[in-house]
């Protein structure tokens, strides 16, 4: 039973810390714009900006 | 250069001293105007953030000195968009109440997991070898967990059940309120007494449960108001003011005050209501009373928002400011068809009407009972908390709310947003439905008529020359011009517009003003303006062209039992044609507002329940007055404020889908409450027998939620039957509106 000690504040803080990592991500607006961020991970700004021509051309 | 625009009522200040906006973005097709939006704005001078949300198409701005908000909603046009300011405050609160949700959420989620690893073990331990001493050190600490986790996560019942409570009312609140607060007075009471069963797991789980309904429907209707919310803020309302040097000045319709000047161009819109100051005119006011023919204007006549301004320019003193414009007589009726309507009681409060004395009535016979047949107070006070936790109303609570979130999410993919909560409910009775005529049956925009045999050339040079014109019958001409406008066209006040072209007169305006007579093949009932070229003349009529899926819709809503009818304020000639297309057999015209509620309160005299279909201003009473209400995306905005959902786009299909979505989800609805109530007949004889323990409640509660939930999830997918049926519609009504450009 000893192993319950340090077994179950363990599992406490581990359910603490992802309580606040979720607090945290909530706090700092990372679920305003869901659909946003789908997309947003696959625009790549290390390349030049293209314009609004190129991309309409691009589009079937 | 265009017009310099005011819109210091939309800026506001940022947390970090800067200058912030919002702005509502119409254009946005693809992920890559994400970056280019941002991009391009933050290329302005003194833009230190732009940042877009692409669930909602909002973008915010935040400068320093050097910008002005124009020059944002200029640099916005360049890059190919169009964009309106924005003031979305009750929208914050919305976002801020969601944001709360979801942190209880987390919280009660955090809470339930970790105290369901201590219960499952305790539950194991139970059946095999676990000493009081553990299962007591267990269930302290899910004390510990459970007691200020539902004291945070449990205060949106708390506070709702207080609110009802206060105001003499009982809602789902008030039991889901007593029932955690004591199966967690009665765990910790157990537990103290060193018992064998504790429910702290049961009452989290329940909250966990319940508040994800609250927040899925929370979310699905602050999306729906978003989208709302663009579309009233794109129609960009603008009025020039005059300062008091004369300049005018374009500014919002917001900042608008009762006793400013403005100026109507020909052909603009009225910004607010107001009094004729100086000027002569005629206004066109078919979205205010349905009326098509224009009424004359003189100093001193009062005129309301929404008219659209003929041929002369008007100076109008400001009456009604802002957002509050609207005409006195509609108010008033408004007023009392809103008073009138207070008489439908949502489903789920009915059922918790019942539902909730009838738990307690029930915990307490049970207990009483048990003590009668000589068992202990603890065991039968034990016993009343059991079926207390075990009617908590979790499946009950979730069968409304969940099909109300998956159908309302269906419509909305279909164009339909749905402002009020119970719209489903009541649109799934409606037996009678009531169209008004203009912007509803007809597109909110004229159409050019043509005679048969027109010369297309003379055509589109007619409509070259219109587009000199800002009369309101010569801008749908000039929709067919094919080239430049003419030059040197002179202007002649009340007959019409007139140029020379390789030396032959170009006249075009009233039949008078041009020699022509109206041929007998253009439709009754449409306005006429005639084109002279030399020696040929051509007479054109401008009429309300037929949403494309009109008669489709109406054809299909017959199908399904229903009497359509038409009743509308404009004349009897302009109305019977239109009736006539569409198969109506009953159709009412000439009608004031407050005709139509007459006619309203005798259907609903002979216990029909009403549909009403309107965009007008003159509409929004009847709107209040029916039963449900339909609005299209074009109409007045307070008449979009009075209906339960507005509807977008040019077709009337999603008339149809409302109709069609709201019965598949009451039936839904209806099953659920089936389900609920089947599993509390099987549960609720267990529980008062004294056979519930905490496992099998947990079993319990989270499977009749579950099976609610998987249930509802089918009002999100539209039959097979359906779907075909639309697609057909929708082709049709391409190809119609092919034949018809």
């Amino acid at each position: 039973m000893n192993v319950l000690v340090y077994l179950l504040p363990l599992a406490l803080l581990l359910g603490i810390g992802g309580l606040f990592a979720f607090l945290w991500s909530l706090k700092s607006g990372q679920y305003d714009d869901l659909d946003g961020a789908a997309v947003r991970v696959l625009a790549d700004d290390d390349l030049p900006q293209q314009g609004h021509a190129d991309k309409g051309r691009a589009r079937p | 250069m265009a017009e310099a625009i005011d819109y210091s009522i939309f800026v506001g200040k940022a947390e970090d001293g800067l200058a912030q906006m919002s702005l509502a973005i119409d254009g946005i097709d693809c992920a890559a105007c994400i970056a280019e939006i941002e991009n391009g704005v933050k290329a302005l001078p003194g833009v230190v953030r732009a940042r877009l949300n692409y669930s909602t198409h909002r973008l915010t701005v935040a400068w320093r000195e050097e910008t002005t908000p124009d020059v944002v909603v200029r640099q916005l046009e360049v890059l190919g968009y169009r964009a309106h300011p924005f003031a979305g405050r009750a929208e914050e609160n919305e976002a801020r109440h969601a944001r709360w949700l979801l942190r209880c959420l987390g919280v009660a989620g955090f809470a339930a997991m970790n105290i369901m690893l201590l219960s499952v073990s305790v539950w194991s331990g139970n059946v095999t070898d676990i000493t009081p001493e553990t299962r007591d050190f267990f269930h302290w600490i899910s004390a510990l967990i459970a007691l200020p986790a539902a004291a945070y996560a449990g205060q949106p019942f708390f506070q709702s059940a207080v609110r009802a409570i206060r105001s003499g009312r009982l809602n789902m609140d008030v039991p889901i309120t007593i029932g955690v607060t004591l199966a967690l007075g009665m765990s910790v009471f157990e537990t103290a007494l060193s018992r064998e069963h504790a429910y702290f797991d049961s009452a989290i789980m329940l909250l966990f449960f319940l508040l994800a309904g609250r927040y899925l429907d929370h979310e699905a209707r602050r999306r729906t108001r978003a989208t709302a919310g663009n579309i009233a803020a794109l129609r960009g309302e603008m009025a020039h003011r005059l300062g008091a040097d004369g300049v005018p000045v374009l500014v919002p319709v917001q900042a608008l005050k009762a006793g400013d000047t403005i100026l109507v161009q020909p052909g603009e819109r009225v910004a607010a209501d107001g009094v004729v100051a100086s000027g002569l005119s005629a206004v066109d006011e078919s979205l205010v009373t349905g009326e098509t023919l224009p009424r004359p204007l003189k100093a001193g006549d009062p005129v309301y928002a929404g008219s659209l301004n003929g041929e002369g320019a008007l100076h109008l003193t400001v009456t009604a400011g802002g957002e509050n414009t609207l005409v006195d007589d509609v108010q008033r009726l408004l007023d009392g068809a809103l008073a009138e309507k207070g008489a439908y009681v949502r489903l789920a409060d009915r059922v918790a009407r019942l539902y909730a004395p009838m738990v307690h009535l029930t915990a307490l016979v049970s207990a009483i009972g048990w003590i009668l047949a000589g068992a202990g107070v603890h065991d039968a006070v034990m016993i009343a908390v059991a079926v207390l936790i075990i009617t908590c109303p979790c499946a009950l609570a979730l069968a409304v709310p969940a099909v109300q979130v998956t159908a309302t999410g269906r419509l909305f993919r279909a164009g339909l947003l749905v402002n009020a909560g119970d719209m489903l409910e009541r649109l799934a009775l409606v037996d009678t439905v009531v169209f008004d005529k203009t912007g509803t049956l007809t597109l909110p925009e004229p159409a050019l008529a043509l005679p048969r045999g027109a010369d297309p050339a003379l055509v589109a040079l007619a409509g070259r020359l219109a587009l000199s014109s800002r009369h309101p019958l010569a801008r749908v001409v000039a929709q067919r011009a094919d080239g430049a406008p003419l030059e040197n066209v002179t202007e002649l006040s009340g007959q019409g517009v007139e140029a020379v072209l390789d030396g032959r007169v170009l006249r075009l305006g009233s039949l008078a003003f041009c020699d022509a007579v109206a041929p007998a093949t253009l439709p009754a009932g449409a306005s006429l303006i005639a084109f002279r070229h030399g020696t040929q003349s051509l007479v054109m009529g401008i009429e309300q062209a037929l949403r494309p899926d009109a008669r489709q819709v109406v054809e299909a809503l017959k199908a399904r039992g229903l009497d359509v009818r038409i009743l509308s304020g404009d004349r009897a000639a302009a109305v019977q044609p239109v009736a006539a297309a569409l198969g109506i057999a009953v159709a009412e015209a000439g009608l004031k507002p407050a005709g139509k509620i007459a006619v309203l309160d005798a259907l609903k005299a002979r216990g029909r329940r009403v549909l009403m279909v309107g965009d007008g201003l003159n509409d929004a009473p009847a709107l209040a007055a029916a039963a449900v209400s339909l609005s299209p995306a074009s109409g007045a905005a307070v008449t979009q404020a009075q209906a339960d959902a507005v509807f977008l786009g040019r077709r009337l299909g999603p008339v149809l889908s409302a109709v069609d979505g709201s019965r598949t989800a009451a039936l839904l609805m209806r099953q659920n409450l089936a389900i609920a109530v089947l599993y509390n007949v099987i549960a609720v004889p267990l529980a008062i027998a004294g056979l519930v323990t905490p496992l099998v409640a947990a079993l319990a509660m989270s499977g009749s939620s579950i099976l609610v939930t998987v249930n509802a999830l089918r009002a999100a997918r539209p039959g097979r039957k359906d779907e075909a049926n639309d697609a057909r519609r929708g082709a049709e009504a391409d190809a119609l509106e092919e034949v018809a450009a």
